[in-house]
């Protein structure tokens, strides 16, 4: 399911009007995944506070989405753009990848609270495909 | 035996007792037609189903959006039994309409955020579990009959 010149348009131009609340966005995304899917706390256990408006949340969950937002300029090579991120998923987070599927629902609610009138289903869709292909990206060296 | 804790049980209520069936129930199966446009495959007879504009417009969508969203009534109404409530439900989408029933898990993500752009912050990461938790029970349950 590649992007096509379409997608790309899209995406780009969602994520331009978007980009701005990229700490609320990111915030919230975290928030989310760990009180939707409480599961995903393993992998914050160095922390002690998890609750929604813990500070360590805020400022992960930015770092996270600005990651998503950001791949935007690798977007014609994201395999090869984001191998550096990859290694640092596979060799030390060692996040298990079924995870990166939740963070992207959670994103997706988000985008679609926070953004009704722009988060349409065209937009949806191509964003669905390019959260998918960071996905793989990330899971590239794995095994 | 699933359990509810008394927030999930009154949240669920809280929810269907505020959504806009015509709205949110048109609006959750467009976005899985379009989002994941495999799912046509169920919907031949629908008519014009080949690009966005024409699924957003197809009124035979909209009328069994509201219809799907109406089949979540009897989960609502009997938290307690929703396995048993959905048995002949999921006999007919396995034996009749052949559906796969990972689809019902799209269908579930959609139906989030739909609620999600029409309630906006209102939707907040606890109702969002106790929804999406209340979902993954139908959806289960939808699948439970299939052989």
């Amino acid at each position: 399911m590649s992007l096509t010149d379409k997608d790309k348009a899209l995406i780009k131009g969602f994520f331009a009007k978007v980009s701005s609340k990229a700490v609320e966005i990111g915030h919230q995304t975290l928030a989310r995944t760990i009180v939707v899917y409480p599961q995903t706390k393993v992998y914050f256990s160095h922390w002690k506070d998890l609750g929604p408006d813990s500070p360590n949340i805020r400022k992960h969950g930015y770092t996270v989405v600005k990651g998503v937002l950001d791949s935007v300029d690798l977007i014609d090579d994201l395999v090869g753009g984001l191998l550096e991120l990859s290694e640092l998923h596979a060799f030390r987070l060692r996040i298990d990848p079924a995870n990166f599927k939740i963070l992207n629902l959670n994103l997706v609610v988000v985008l679609g609270l926070m953004f009704p009138d722009d988060f349409t289903p065209q937009v949806h869709v191509s964003v669905d495909k390019y959260l998918a292909l960071i996905c793989l990206a990330l899971c590239e060296k794995y095994r | 035996m699933v359990e509810w804790t008394e927030f999930e049980r009154d949240t669920i209520k809280d929810i269907f007792s505020k959504i806009d069936y015509d709205v949110v129930g048109p609006a959750a199966l467009t976005r899985c037609l379009v989002v994941y446009p495999w799912t046509r495959r169920y919907f031949g007879n629908f008519g014009a189903l080949y690009n966005a504009e024409a699924i957003m417009g197809n009124e035979m969508v909209a009328n069994h959006g509201k219809k799907v969203l109406h089949g979540l009534d009897r989960a609502v109404k009997n938290m307690d039994h929703i396995k048993e409530s959905y048995c002949e439900l999921s006999q007919l989408h396995s034996d009749q309409f052949h559906v796969d029933p990972d689809n019902f898990r799209l269908l579930a993500d959609c139906l989030a955020i739909a609620i999600a752009t029409q309630w906006g912050s209102a939707f907040t990461p606890d109702i969002q579990a106790a929804f999406q938790k209340f979902l993954s029970v139908v959806v289960f349950s939808l699948g439970s009959q299939y052989h």
